[in-house]
């Protein structure tokens, strides 16, 4: 099993079998889970143990339906039961929502780049997730946890539009409930039953309680909600070097050659998703790029 | 007593930075408040002549919204915390709570009387636009805050 | 680029009336001939036979918006530059199943009269093809197979720009054959030379003479003539950088309200290599998602479509996609491959029905920056 000090950050394990990019696997479903009205979890079972590195991503497919790059959610430790979390957006992910175990799924990776947890190493960790957000950095979160002595703090901040929106709340409970982290989470709106804060996650930025000095960020969310958490953690001191982003376009081939997932030099199917944000501010700052 | 209020003022991140002899100033018009789990510290439409500096707890404002929230009526639309502060309708005609504070934990806050203190600002205008220049950051942030929400980042795609 | 590099092998002269048996000689080999032939009023690439089929006698006159062919007063066999056609259509089809594994093609294919410009391009695709973490296998199919017979321009044509790209116009390596084809006195020749044993092989199997000074130097001289004709050129500054810091340049308001975005632009473009990938159910199959097929076909930055994300796309405005495919062709395809994306082949500029030219939009944003 691989361990945080393995290699440099951006590590990638060969793709599935190193099958031609065409060619995808099939997996069967093992399990499903509901985890909110339109998101889903896929337990799947590799045909063989499936290593990938936390931040990593498959293609999933649905012949005759489409095929998707969606974030692999579970713990890169399991490495016979890979779990994929999805939103049910359109036509393709809506296929995927709604199978059942026993069927069968095609899989190509992983892709893409992985969270720098040996950067982080030695320092405090922020992992801060909005909405679908979340699952793209669950295994970076159980690996930080599975050698939690290698890092300072561990805080999870993570917001979303309401409290039925929240993603794994036994999870969110149960590391709450840890004393060797911090967990603060917070809704856009919610009803009087809702106990906890009602605000948005740049907000819960400037309450936590971190060294920026050494604190390393990763960050996930909607473009916008990424932009303003980034500036928060700015303005407390986190320097552009030690913040990563997790960046999203329009993927199809996912083997840097269809061209679609282009942000400016980079494609992110190849050069991410996971990005430092020294390397993206600039690209930020231009609309429609 | 007043005078102990002195540190828990000058510890509250709004006063940071204000100079001691203003602190002293303001502390004539501040008392030490505590409200239990599940209490209104004011509500919408009554004369808003306070404001308050939280120190422990979470404070939400509310709208009552019928047939909303679930059935209870109302709607959270932010929560507050150690060093935030609650009230800006002190400040502003016609002086009328904008909205219902409602603890969910027990709060221990600081009450500022803002009659007292619009006083005080009067008569020494540095004071004032110290206090001013506070708010309007504290202003800026929340509407931000506001505005985020309003964009509802995390809605269904085919919602944008 | 006028520097002519020592040959590698002996070069070689055949007359004309022999340029038959080295298509013999390449065909023998059971390669399928594609090459210049007259159809639709341009030169196209399609299939060819023999000579006969080469469009004898014509060439090409190309502005910004304009192609038309003209009759040379001599017989010339590429007397032409580049159509709306490049060879990335055969190495990479327009229209491909994925899968089910369509059956590729049996014979492999043997390009006669491949421009400095189109190598340099062919160069350019394998690169985002075959030089990556993943290799496309169709087009890896395609590829290995290919034999290249190049042709040495003798003349720039209208759009050309390629000196200044450093992609031509004299072809450098990667060719089984090069031939410069030479008008004059002894008479109407070409100079060869083979690039791989397998050009020697089918060089050996036509009538060749060693080459002698005159016609070394009459080739040198038609190199000279090509670069000397070009009549566009990119100014001599980091592309790269200058367009990498004029995202905000006005000059994008500018391109867009002549751009039409109809793509003609990555069509011709012998580089453009986007595609898009659809998944569909057969329609004869009588099972829900039955008879599934992926297939493939090339997409361009200028539809809507290309950026789509999260219920719209990124770049919406036309200033956003015009300004994708230039920065991208010239800059940012540097950072991704490690190569310009231009070969400075004119195509772009021939065949933008607004006349929209790449040197000067590049020349304006230079001007004031």
């Amino acid at each position: 099993m691989r361990t945080i000090s393995d290699g440099p950050q951006y590590v990638q394990p060969q793709a599935t079998a190193g099958a031609p990019w065409i060619e995808p696997q099939f997996w069967q479903v093992a399990e499903t889970r509901s985890e909110a009205p339109d998101v889903v979890t896929l337990a799947l079972t590799p045909p063989a143990p499936f290593e990938f590195l936390p931040g990593q991503f498959n293609m999933l497919y649905q012949p005759g339906v489409g095929e998707v790059p969606i974030s692999i959610s579970g713990d890169p430790a399991d490495a016979g039961r890979i779990l994929h979390t999805i939103r049910d957006v359109g036509a393709v992910t809506r296929a995927l929502c709604g199978l059942r175990p026993g069927e069968r799924v095609g899989v190509r990776g992983p892709y893409g780049t992985s969270w720098p947890l040996a950067a982080a190493e030695g320092g405090d960790l922020m992992i801060i997730a909005g909405g679908i957000g979340l699952p793209p950095l669950r295994p970076a979160l159980y690996r930080a946890l599975g050698e939690r002595q290698r890092f300072g703090r561990v805080a999870l901040l993570y917001g979303a539009r309401t409290p039925a929106d929240l993603l794994f709340p036994a999870e969110l409970r149960a590391w709450r409930a840890r004393f060797d982290m911090d967990v603060y989470v917070t809704v856009d709106a919610a009803a009087r039953d809702w106990r906890g804060d009602v605000g948005v996650v740049p907000d819960l930025v400037k309450r936590a309680r971190f060294d920026p000095a050494m604190t390393t960020a990763f960050v996930v969310g909607p473009e916008i909600m990424m932009r303003f958490t980034v500036r928060a953690l700015r303005a407390a001191g986190v320097t552009d070097d030690r913040i990563y982003l997790s960046m999203e376009r329009n993927m199809q081939c996912a083997v840097a050659m269809c061209g679609h997932c282009q942000f400016g030099p980079f494609l992110v199917c190849r050069d991410g998703p996971v990005f430092a944000y020294d390397q993206l501010a600039r690209w930020f700052a231009i609309r429609e790029v | 007593m007043p005078q102990t209020l002195e540190p828990l003022l000058r510890g509250h991140k709004f006063f940071a930075g204000l100079e001691p002899e203003y602190l002293s100033l303001i502390v004539d018009c501040a008392t030490n408040e505590v409200f239990p789990a599940d209490s209104f510290v004011f509500r919408e439409g009554e004369p808003a002549e306070t404001f308050y500096l939280i120190r422990e707890g979470k404070l939400a404002l509310e709208i009552a919204a019928p047939g909303r929230g679930a059935g209870s009526g109302a709607l959270v639309i932010q929560t507050l915390g150690e060093g935030d502060l609650a009230g800006f309708s002190w400040l502003i005609e016609p002086h009328r709570w904008e909205f219902d504070g409602r603890t969910v934990e027990r709060v221990r806050a600081v009450r500022i009387d803002g009659t007292c203190l619009r006083r005080k600002c009067e008569e020494d205008t540095r004071l004032g636009y110290e206090l001013m220049r506070r708010f309007a950051g504290l202003s800026a942030n929340r509407l931000q805050a506001t505005r985020l929400q309003l964009l509802d980042v995390y809605g269904h795609a085919h919602n944008q | 680029m006028t520097e002519i590099v020592d040959p590698r092998q002996p070069q070689l002269v055949f007359p004309a009336s022999a340029l038959d048996q080295l298509l013999d000689a390449i065909k023998r080999r059971s390669f399928r001939l594609i090459g210049p032939v007259v159809r639709d009023g341009a030169i196209c690439y399609g299939d060819i036979t023999s000579v006969s089929d080469l469009p004898r006698g014509w060439t090409d006159d190309q502005n910004a918006a304009g192609y038309r062919l003209r009759k040379r007063d001599d017989d010339a066999l590429f007397g032409y530059n580049v159509g709306p056609h490049s060879w990335k259509q055969f190495l990479f089809p327009p229209h491909a199943r994925l899968s089910p594994a369509e059956r590729q093609p049996d014979q492999p294919f043997a390009f006669i009269g491949v421009r400095s410009c189109e190598l340099t391009a062919i160069a350019i695709q394998d690169r985002v093809f075959l030089g990556g973490r993943h290799k496309d296998p169709q087009y890896e199919t395609r590829r290995d197979g290919a034999l290249i017979v190049a042709v040495n321009c003798g003349e720039a044509g209208g759009t050309c720009f390629c000196a200044s790209m450093n992609a031509g116009p004299r072809v450098r390596d990667g060719f089984d054959i090069t031939l410069t084809e030479l008008l004059g006195e002894p008479g109407h020749r070409f100079l060869a030379e083979a690039g791989t044993d397998l050009g020697a092989e089918i060089l050996s199997e036509a009538e060749t003479r060693t080459a002698l000074d005159e016609d070394v130097s009459a080739a040198n001289a038609a190199t000279e003539n090509a670069v000397a004709s070009m009549g566009r050129a990119m100014p001599e500054v980091s592309l790269r950088d200058l367009l990498g810091d004029s995202y905000d340049h006005p000059r994008w308001d500018d391109v867009a309200a002549r751009c039409l975005t109809c793509g003609n632009c990555t069509m011709v473009c012998p580089t453009c290599f986007c595609f898009s990938v659809e998944d569909t159910s057969g329609l004869a199959s009588t099972e829900p998602g039955g008879d599934p097929e992926r297939h493939r076909s090339w997409d361009s930055c200028f539809t809507m479509d290309h950026s789509y994300l999260h219920g719209g796309p990124v770049r919406v405005s036309s200033r956003s996609r015009y300004r994708q495919w230039m920065t991208h062709k010239l800059s940012t395809w540097i950072d991704q491959f490690g190569t310009s994306g231009c070969v400075g082949c004119g195509r772009c500029i021939t065949w933008c029905p607004a006349g929209i030219d790449i040197t000067e939009e590049v020349a304006a944003i230079a001007a004031d920056s």
